[in-house]
C-alpha cells in the first residue's frame, strides 16, 4: 500500500519531470519559430548539443537492457529481479532521446514524412524501424515478465530484445561509420565501439536509478549484488576505453589522419580537455579505481562511479560529434585553403540555451516516464523474494 | 491471503490490459490515418514537359587558370539569381563560394569556385532518410523542399561542404527558386533556367560577362558540346576523386 507521503512525493516527482520536459518543449518551440539561427549550430557544425543528448539516451537505452538480458537470457539470478526496471528504463531513454532528435529537426512537424517516405539506402531510415521495433519488442518483453501466464515466453522475448538492440546500436554507430566525408567517422570500428559504450552507459544509468529507488525506499543492495554490478560496470568501462584507444591509434597510424588526431587529442582546446579530463580521467580511470578496489567499494562509491561514467559519456560524445565536425573538410589535400565560408578553419561552436534546455528536456521526459512506470507497475527489484 | 488479492490482482491486470490496448489504439490510429492520407495523395506530380532527359549529364568545367583571384562575380550572380541575399554569417546559405588554395609543397596558388559537385554517386542522396535528396535523370542533384525534414544528415555526408541549412525565416523569395526555413539546399545548376530551355547557369554567364570564361557549363554526354570537347582535350580533376563519387563538376589547373 502506498502511504500519503509516498503519493505526495510521487506527484512532486511527476511535477518536476513534467516541468523539465515542458521547458524542453518550450525551447524546441522557440527553435522552430526563430529557426536554428538561435542555436550555436551553423553550416559547418550541423549537429550540435541536442545530438549529444539524443545519442547518449539512445545508446544508453540499448545498454540498459543488458541487465534484463543477463537475467532472462543468461539466467543469472541476481539480475532477474532487475529485468523489469531495465526494460522500463530502455523504453524511457529511447523516448527521451527520440524526442530530442525529432524536435531538433529543421521541420519537426514533418515527422509524418519520415514515417511514410523511406529511402532504404539511408542508415537513418533503418533506424526509424530499429527504434520503433525496439519499443515494441521491449514492451512485449515486459509483458511476458509481468503476466504470469506468459512467463515462459520471457526468455524468447529476451533473446529477441538482445539481438534487436545489438542491431540497433550497430545502426546508431553506423550513422557515423558510413560517412566518408569526415575524417572523424568512416570507420567500421564505430559499430562495435558504440555497442561496448552502450553497455557501460546503460549500466551506469541503471545503477543511478536503482540507487535512487533504494534510497527512496530506505533499502540497501545485498553486498554481493553491489559487488557484482560494480565489477561489471568496471569491465564495461575498461572495454570501452580499449576500443576508443584502438580507434585513435588506428587514426594516428594513417598519415592523412594525423592532423585531425592532433586536433582532438592535443591542440583543439576544449576537445582535448574534454577527451582527457572528461572522458579518460573522470569518465574512465576514476570510476575503474572506485569499482575495482574492493575496500573502496560501497553503495556511495558505485553510485559515484556510475555518475562519473555518465559525465564521461557526455564528454566523449561532445568530442566525437562536435569535434568531428569542427575539424575542416579536406577538399584539397596538400593545400592551405581559405574562403569566406570558413574553409580550412576550425569551427568554433558554442551551444546556446535552447539547445541545453531541449537536451535536458529529453532527460526530463525519460525521468517522467520512469517515475510513472515505477509507480503504476511494480518495478522495484525484489531481492528478498528471489 | 490468496483469495482476495488474487481477485484484485486479476482485476488490475485485466484493467491494465484494456488500458494498454486503448492507449495503443489511440497512439496508432492517427498514424494509420495519416499514412492512408499520405498514400492517397498522388505519389508523384503529373509530368509536364516530359521531365529530365536521361541521355543528358549536365556538368561544369572550371578552368582555374582563367579564374581571377579576388573576382567573385560568379558568387554574386548565383546569390542574386536564387534570391539568397549576401551571406555574411556562417549560418547564411552559400550555394557557391570561392576558395583560395596554395599547395604547401610548391607554393602554387589558385582561386577555385566550389559548389555542389552533382555527383553521379551522391552520398547526400544515399543518406537522406526520406528520399528528399535526389538525383534527376539528367544528373542534377536536388532537394525536394516538400519532403526534406531538416535532419542535416546530407550535410554530414557531403565531402564538399556544398549544402546549406536555412537557419531562419525567409522573405523575398524568387518564385522560380522556392526555399524553406528548416530545409537543406544547395546549387541546383540553375535548374529553373534549364527547364525553361536556357543553356547556361547564372555563374557561368557572369564569369563570361566578366571576361574570364573560366566556367563552362554543358552536357558532358554530348560529344559535340564545348564542355565534352574541352574535358576530352585538357587534363581535368574531380575534387576528392579518391571517393569515387564521379562529380559532374571538373577542374582544370589544380
Amino acid at each position: 500500500m502506498k502511504t500519503i507521503a509516498e503519493t505526495r512525493n510521487f506527484w512532486l516527482l511527476v511535477a518536476l519531470g513534467g516541468l523539465v520536459t515542458l521547458v524542453g518543449l518550450g525551447a524546441a518551440h522557440t527553435m522552430e519559430v526563430h529557426g536554428h539561427v538561435i542555436t550555436g549550430m551553423d553550416n559547418a557544425v550541423v549537429w550540435g548539443l541536442p545530438h549529444v543528448f539524443a545519442i547518449f539516451m539512445i545508446v544508453a537505452a540499448s545498454g540498459v537492457l543488458n541487465v534484463a538480458s543477463i537475467g532472462s537470457v543468461f539466467g543469472q539470478p541476481a539480475y532477474k529481479p532487475r529485468a523489469p526496471l531495465s526494460g522500463l528504463l530502455s523504453i524511457a531513454l529511447l523516448a527521451g532521446g527520440l524526442m530530442v532528435l525529432m524536435l531538433d529537426l529543421g521541420r519537426p512537424e514533418r515527422v509524418i514524412v519520415a514515417a511514410t517516405h523511406y529511402n532504404f539506402a539511408s542508415v537513418f531510415a533503418w533506424n526509424v524501424f530499429l527504434y520503433s521495433g525496439m519499443v515494441a519488442i521491449v514492451a512485449i518483453y515486459l509483458w511476458t515478465m509481468f503476466e504470469r501466464r506468459f512467463n515462459a515466453w520471457s526468455k524468447p522475448a529476451g533473446i529477441a530484445a538482445l539481438i534487436w538492440r545489438f542491431v540497433l546500436t550497430t545502426g546508431t554507430g553506423s550513422i557515423f561509420g558510413f560517412l566518408v566525408a569526415r575524417q572523424a567517422y568512416q570507420s567500421a570500428l564505430l559499430a562495435p565501439l558504440f555497442i561496448v559504450l552502450s553497455f557501460g552507459w546503460g549500466l551506469a544509468v541503471f545503477l543511478v536509478v536503482q540507487a535512487a529507488m533504494y534510497r527512496w525506499n530506505d533499502r540497501h543492495l545485498p553486498p554481493e549484488t553491489l559487488a557484482r554490478l560494480g565489477r561489471l560496470l568496471g569491465v564495461f568501462v575498461a572495454a570501452s576505453l580499449y576500443l576508443v584507444a584502438v580507434y585513435h591509434l588506428t587514426n594516428l597510424y594513417f598519415e592523412r589522419q594525423v592532423g585531425f588526431e592532433a586536433f582532438i587529442l592535443r591542440d583543439g582546446g576544449i576537445f582535448p580537455l574534454l577527451f582527457w579530463g572528461g572522458y579518460v580521467l573522470l569518465g574512465s580511470v576514476l570510476p575503474m579505481g572506485l569499482l575495482f578496489r574492493p575496500h573502496w567499494r560501497s553503495e556511495g562509491a558505485v553510485l559515484a562511479a556510475a555518475l562519473l561514467v555518465v559525465v564521461g559519456a557526455f564528454a566523449w560524445l561532445f568530442v566525437f560529434i562536435i569535434g568531428g565536425q569542427a575539424w575542416p573538410l579536406d577538399i584539397f589535400p596538400g593545400h592551405e585553403v581559405s574562403s569566406a565560408f570558413g574553409d580550412g578553419q576550425v569551427t568554433h561552436y558554442r551551444p546556446s540555451m535552447p539547445e541545453w534546455l531541449l537536451g535536458i528536456g529529453g532527460l526530463g521526459a525519460a525521468f517522467l516516464l520512469t517515475a510513472i512506470g515505477v509507480r503504476v507497475l511494480d518495478f522495484m527489484p525484489q531481492d528478498d523474494f528471489k | 491471503m490468496s483469495g482476495a488479492p488474487k481477485t484484485v490482482d486479476g482485476g488490475r491486470r485485466a484493467w491494465l490490459g484494456v488500458a494498454a490496448a486503448g492507449l495503443a489504439g489511440v497512439m496508432l490510429a492517427p498514424g494509420v490515418r495519416l499514412i492512408e492520407i499520405a498514400r492517397a495523395a498522388p505519389a508523384a506530380p503529373a509530368k509536364t514537359g516530359g521531365g529530365a532527359n536521361p541521355a543528358v549529364r549536365w556538368g561544369m568545367l572550371i578552368d582555374t587558370t582563367k579564374c581571377a583571384p579576388g573576382c567573385d562575380d560568379c558568387v554574386t550572380a548565383c546569390h542574386t539569381e536564387n534570391g539568397l541575399g549576401t551571406p555574411t554569417r556562417s549560418t547564411d546559405a552559400r550555394w557557391i563560394r570561392k576558395i583560395d588554395i596554395k599547395e604547401v609543397r610548391t607554393g602554387r596558388q589558385a582561386s577555385v569556385p566550389v559548389m555542389c559537385q552533382h555527383c553521379a554517386e551522391p552520398p547526400c542522396v544515399d543518406v537522406c532518410p526520406t528520399g528528399a535528396s535526389f538525383k534527376r535523370a539528367d544528373g542534377i542533384v536536388l532537394v525536394d523542399r516538400h519532403s526534406c525534414i531538416g535532419c542535416r544528415y546530407c550535410m554530414m555526408a557531403c565531402p564538399y561542404k556544398a549544402r546549406s541549412f536555412v537557419h531562419e525565416p525567409l522573405t523575398d523569395q524568387h518564385p522560380d527558386v522556392p526555399r524553406g526555413k528548416g530545409c537543406v539546399e544547395s546549387c541546383t545548376l540553375c535548374v529553373h533556367r534549364l527547364d525553361r530551355g536556357e543553356k547556361i547557369t547564372a555563374c557561368a554567364e557572369a564569369c563570361a560577362k566578366a571576361g574570364h570564361s573560366a566556367i563552362v557549363f554543358g552536357d558532358l554526354n554530348d560529344p559535340g558540346s564545348e564542355i565534352a570537347r574541352r574535358v576530352r582535350e585538357i587534363q581535368t580533376t574531380q575534387l576528392r576523386a579518391d571517393l569515387k563519387l564521379d562529380p559532374g563538376v571538373r577542374y582544370h589547373g589544380i
